[in-house]
């Protein structure tokens, strides 16, 4: 066999590095694409409604308290900006990759899958943490506006968990992207299910067959608002208890509704076990999968 | 990982790939080795894409083994892509990036030292006619300035061994003219080139071999040259084009009688194809033999093509 003299200089970075060459041209992608925009837009729309609607209305659950302002504030719509977060970034970020053809870009050079993945995971969760943060500092300068610099402590924690569930519902959406070559159906069904199925599950296994839905990702994803819970006549801090049985009246018919509350330890406990699975069966799904 | 080059190789080892009950490649066993050119021909659905893309980790095999330079690509994706540039079907781009930008991905990815990367990708992207377009958003181009922008990216790292999967599809006759001198001048660079094509015309032009598979199975892999004198039993055809109409009396009787002419017709009335045996000699004598008719000779050259002949003699579906 003839020796070739090499005249290669290359030196192919390790996957690590790969990762951060990945998530920095996936970001400049996202940060540049009309989604981004939009979900900024959705953003900005949902904090101008609530900035019109308590500063004419001056609704009492949102001044009763600088707790209760944040918890009908931020508890309210995060959740909703999480999700779609979740869908814009996550929804078709691996299904694209086969339905839209930009894996065959990517994927035939020495670079493993699992970089690939990991790097458009991290540019999606800086993207929506961008998001997010800019509804953070709305918030905060609302809250700020009526109470002063009082921030609730329970607030920073919300952020936190709000942060954590963000990781969690990317998760998600990415091994739901990873399981679909179509990135509308990988969208659709992950906007279902976050939008209205676990939500409809969750109360109907609670209400219905009295078992605590902790298998459920908004379950564990409710202590995001649940720390902010307060007293509606005090204002004060008031965690929502874990079980809660309420009898109603109706007419000849007795209603018992019986309705759960996560603790922080069981909806962290939960948020990162959904993190956890869900990443590594759409890292499993993204390896084994073919671009037929 | 620095790559220590040996020759460059390529081989599939009982490659074979399923789908269900349908078997896209069948134990293919093949090896591709040193600085040439080789076509991989075949109808539509034998199994061309399918092997390239088991060769760049786009697929996995169901049994067998792709190894470059005898790493297994599935194994060792990382160390046997190394040394490898390739073009399987149309790539995407992400549409919000520019050229400049998708390029320097790709060279950060696979290592180009940072102070070559923007040397080399004005290079390659001048290389592909697209140096105006540089900082424009990849989302606006069309199909064909996509295509030239990812026959940069494999270009890119000065790889090799070029994988490419019928290069000049989606580009005009011009595109089509630039890839087949690009192919060209990494040949005179020492490069292992394995290249998918459904045009006879341009696989004769700039490949030295053929590898021929129909039905996931290899039919042939042989030079040019030999294939057509396996094919034709050693006989040539040439077509030669002709001033002015010629009697068919002529042709049947005079040029049919030259020593070493096996037959010879007219395809219209200016255009005679004669079949021959023999070398290079008999079609010098052929072509003088010819002028001295004084019959109006104005052109002389092979007909069609040898490969094309041979295609259609080995591949006898479409399907």
């Amino acid at each position: 066999m003839n020796e070739l003299e090499d005249l290669s200089t290359n030196k192919v970075p390790g996957s690590l590095d790969q990762v951060g060459i990945t998530l920095k041209y996936t970001f400049i992608d996202y940060f540049r694409s009309r989604r981004f925009f939009i979900l900024l837009i959705i953003t900005l729309l949902i904090s101008a409604l609530l900035t019109i609607l308590v500063g004419y209305y001056r609704p009492g659950d949102f001044l009763l308290s600088d707790l209760s302002f944040y918890s009908s504030w931020w508890g309210g719509a995060v959740s909703f900006v999480i999700v779609l977060s979740g869908i814009f970034f996550g929804g078709d970020a691996i299904s694209g990759e086969f339905q839209n053809k930009t894996g065959y870009f990517g994927v035939p050079n020495p670079i493993r899958r699992s970089s690939i993945y990991v790097g458009k995971w991290l540019a999606a969760f800086i993207a929506s943490t961008m998001i997010l943060i800019i509804f953070t500092v709305i918030t905060v300068g609302n809250g700020m506006y009526y109470f002063g610099l009082n921030v609730p402590y329970q607030f920073g924690l919300s952020v936190f968990f709000a942060w954590f569930y963000l990781a969690a519902v990317l998760g998600f959406t990415f091994f739901f992207s990873s399981l679909f070559k179509s990135s509308s159906i990988s969208i659709l069904v992950t906007a279902i299910l976050f939008l209205f199925a676990f939500t409809l599950i969750e109360t109907l296994v609670s209400d219905l067959v009295q078992i605590e839905p902790w298998f459920i990702i908004t379950y564990g994803g409710g202590i995001v608002g649940n720390i902010l819970a307060y007293n509606p006549l005090t204002g004060a801090a008031a965690y929502p208890v874990h079980m809660s049985v309420t009898t109603e009246h109706l007419a000849r018919r007795t209603i018992t509704i019986t309705s759960f509350a996560a603790t922080v330890p069981e909806g962290l406990v939960i948020i990162a076990v959904y993190f956890l699975v869900t990443s590594v069966l759409g890292l499993i799904l993204f390896e084994r999968k073919e671009f037929t | 990982m620095l790559v220590t080059l040996t020759n460059p190789s390529i081989e599939a080892v009982n490659l074979s790939k399923r789908y269900g009950a349908f078997v896209a490649v069948s134990g293919l066993n093949l090896k591709l080795e040193g600085s040439k050119c080789i076509g991989f021909l075949g109808p539509n659905g034998a199994g061309k894409t399918t092997t390239l893309k088991m060769f760049t980790d786009l697929i996995r095999p169901s049994s067998g083994q792709a190894l470059i330079n005898g790493v297994n690509v599935h194994t060792e994706k990382k160390k046997a892509l190394a040394s490898v540039g390739s073009l399987i079907e149309t790539p995407e781009i992400y549409p919000s990036l520019t050229p400049r930008e998708a390029l320097m991905m790709i060279a950060e990815i696979r290592g180009v030292p940072r102070a070559e990367r923007g040397k080399r990708i004005e290079e390659v992207v001048s290389d592909v006619r697209m140096g105006e377009w540089m900082d424009k958003r990849v989302g606006k181009f069309s199909k064909g300035m996509k295509q030239r922008i990812c026959i940069a990216s494999a270009l890119l790292s000065d790889p090799t061994i070029l994988l490419l999967d019928e290069p000049s599809n989606g580009l005009d006759p011009r595109g089509m003219s630039e890839v087949r001198d690009i192919v060209k001048s990494l040949k005179s660079k020492e490069r292992l080139i394995f290249m998918s094509s459904h045009l006879l015309s341009e696989v004769s032009e700039v490949c030295d071999e053929v590898a021929m598979i129909d039905h996931g199975k290899l039919i042939v892999y042989d030079t040019i040259p030999n294939l057509s004198a396996k094919v034709s039993g050693g006989e040539n055809i040439v077509e030669v084009g002709l001033q002015r109409p010629i009697d068919t009396g002529l042709v049947t009787k005079r040029i049919a009688s030259i020593i070493g002419v096996v037959t010879a017709d007219l395809k219209d009335d200016k255009t005679i194809r004669i079949k021959f045996s023999g070398g290079q000699d008999v079609q010098e004598r052929l072509l003088s033999d010819l002028v001295r008719m004084n019959i109006g000779v104005i052109s002389y050259k092979p007909a069609s093509s040898e490969l094309e002949d041979a295609y259609l003699k080995l591949i006898t579906t479409t399907v």
